[in-house]
């Protein structure tokens, strides 16, 4: 019987062959925490004892609160700091980007596991890692021990085929794909993301895929690894970490779905759930009035993500009566986006720009919204007083689709400035 | 273990966000009044309705979104025992069981109302319910886990035994 990619991984990790259900104590490749998960881990990992990380690549993101804006986070920060100065663990502070856009960019190879106190830690499933969320002392644990336990989790496989009509982008694929599973439809499971079109995507827009698995509940959402992935490997100078990680053709599923990509539109996720999603050319005819967007976020704070938005943007200007927020999801990125005057063109049309890092996704600092307004946003979740206020509403769209509510201010069909 | 307590109820999808607001994020060093805001915008001054041994009675993806363990941390703060759901978010039942909170899956939650006492036997896998006068009954809780749970946690299994509980096939 064949293997998942999950199950290849898991074999290789313990050592002798493994299938989904069973339960193994694994060997970890990468731990990480981000500031909102940091200061508990830390604790944790004092309490059980250890003195120094067991897993060669460890790390501490400050992201979620950064800079920060008020003493009790700036503490613990400080505590953070202090943790890897006084152990083998890297810190990425203020300023450097998004823990998972980290990941990608300097630590995941295909193959590995990963584990991140944070749940979007399945975006590096992109890059044919395992890679999966868990709380701060499960990671505490991956910190000091080198290893946790895990029940190897069965696998969905999701099936996108089709090439994709112009104005519409992964970020819509995957709401459709939450809309199909919804909020609890792969709980436990694993994703694979399979099929001509993805296949034919871009790396940075299969991070776009990996990021949301967890919306459905999944551990981890994976991806073949192939050309792309070893060209986005050699563009960050890894090209030896390349290595091919797929299933096997006789693998056993729990369940298949399949996605016409061919046949969508743009979708919106609306409040307060991620699978509440309908077409824009629906929700365009209720009119709905945005006063702020946000382009940003581990899901799409990608350099492609803000020239889509920029594109749309500089043809048609934007609406005075919406505020703009744009974040590039790492240092890296926000240096591209500086070069090519990504970042100027922004400004002149009257964005604010953030420093790379969560910025208003998380409801802690930049761009808390006022009871009753409404927030467009690239982000991946709407749930009630996800962004700081729970008197607000939230939409999730594609860059494109952001771009052109910030031109008319309500939601739109991005396909009218294409 | 065998937990006793009075029910209150909730429905599908309570996610992290509902459990612990985000907006509260700078108490997250100070749980003790995190847990002040415990399900606040789930359910009015719950906190403060919720006494010490009472258990939380919810429809399905209890749990769902963020990992951050404060989430569970605080509910078991605020005294809650136990938490009977009809499915949990993966990160969230980890957590739980990791910080000393049992868990217990029951496919349907719909006859348990807000005030029943409830007597819950984890390794038996049933539950009375005392006002009802009725039993149900789900899958015990697995030996590796029951193990973390009588410790207090895993941290205070790692520290006594240095690793993992045996893992059992
Ligand atoms: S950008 Fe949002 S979803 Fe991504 S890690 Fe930060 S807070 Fe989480």
């Amino acid at each position: 019987m064949g293997k998942t990619m999950t199950e290849k991984i898991f074999s290789e990790h313990v050592g002798r062959d493994v299938k989904a259900g069973d339960m193994v104590i694994s060997k970890i490749d990468v731990a990480m925490v981000q500031d909102g998960t940091g200061p508990l881990m830390i604790e944790e990992f004092k309490k059980m004892g250890f003195k120094d990380v067991n897993v060669k690549r460890a790390l501490l993101v400050i992201d979620h609160a950064s800079p920060s804006p008020r003493k009790e986070l700036s503490n613990s920060q400080k505590l953070m700091r202090e943790f890897a100065r006084s152990t083998s663990a890297y810190l990425h502070d203020i300023g450097e980007g998004i823990c998972h856009q980290i990941l990608v960019e300097k630590y995941v190879k295909p193959g590995d596991i990963v584990v991140g106190a944070d749940s979007h830690t399945c975006t590096s499933g992109a890059l044919g890692a395992f890679a999966t969320g868990m709380g701060s002392t499960d990671v505490a644990i991956a910190f000091g021990l080198g290893k946790i336990w895990f029940k190897v989790p069965e696998t969905i496989k999701v099936i996108i085929e089709g090439e994709l009509m112009v104005g519409v982008y992964p970020k819509d694929v995957i709401l459709e794909i939450m809309r199909i599973l919804g909020s609890d439809g792969a709980t436990y499971k694993a994703i694979e993301f399979v099929g001509e079109c993805v296949e034919s995507m871009g790396q940075d827009d299969r991070f776009t895929l990996s990021n949301m698995a967890v919306e459905a509940g999944a551990k981890t959402g994976l991806i073949p690894t192939d050309e792309t992935t070893k060209k986005f490997l050699e563009s960050s100078g890894r090209g030896s970490d390349f290595r091919k990680i797929f299933p096997d053709p006789d693998a056993s599923y729990e369940k298949v779905v399949k996605v016409n990509a061919s046949r969508l539109e743009p979708m919106v996720s609306v409040p307060h759930q991620v699978d509440n999603v309908k077409p824009v050319s629906e929700l365009e005819k209720e009119n709905i009035k945005i006063d702020q967007i946000f382009i940003g976020t581990c899901t799409n704070g990608r350099l492609n993500d803000l020239t889509t938005a920029l594109k749309i943007l500089e043809k048609n200007g934007k609406s005075p009566n919406v505020r703009l927020i744009v974040s590039p999801a790492s240092k890296n990125i926000l240096n591209r986006a500086l070069k090519e005057g990504i970042i100027e063109k922004f400004v002149e049309l009257g964005a604010v720009i953030i420093p790379p890092g969560c910025g208003p996704c998380v409801g802690i600092h930049q761009g808390v919204l006022g009871d009753n307004e409404k927030v467009l946003s690239t982000q991946n979740r709407n749930f009630k007083g996800r962004m700081g206020n729970p008197n607000a509403e939230i939409f999730l769209a594609s860059p494109a689709t952001a771009a052109a509510a910030a031109v008319t201010g309500k939601i739109t069909d991005p396909r009218r400035f294409l | 273990m065998m937990i006793k307590g009075k029910v209150w109820k909730f429905g599908d999808n309570i996610s992290t966000d509902l459990i612990a607001p985000g907006r509260y994020f700078h108490l997250r060093n100070d749980l003790q009044k995190l847990a002040m805001h415990v399900l606040e915008d789930a359910m009015e001054d719950f906190s403060k309705k919720v006494k010490k041994g009472d258990l939380i009675v919810a429809g399905k993806n209890f749990g769902l979104g963020s990992s951050r363990e404060h989430a569970p941390r605080i509910i078991k703060l605020a005294g809650v025992s136990c938490i009977i759901a009809e499915s949990f978010a993966r990160i969230f039942y980890r957590n739980a069981i990791n910080i000393g909170l049992p868990l217990v899956e029951l496919k349907e939650t719909d006859g348990i109302e807000q005030g029943d006492e409830l007597s819950v036997d984890l390794e038996n896998g049933t539950i009375k319910n005392i006002t009802k006068n009725e039993v149900y009954e789900f899958e015990p809780i697995p030996n590796f886990m029951m193990q973390i749970l009588k410790e207090g946690g895993i941290t205070n299994y790692i520290k006594k035994y240095g690793d993992f509980p045996e893992v059992s096939e």
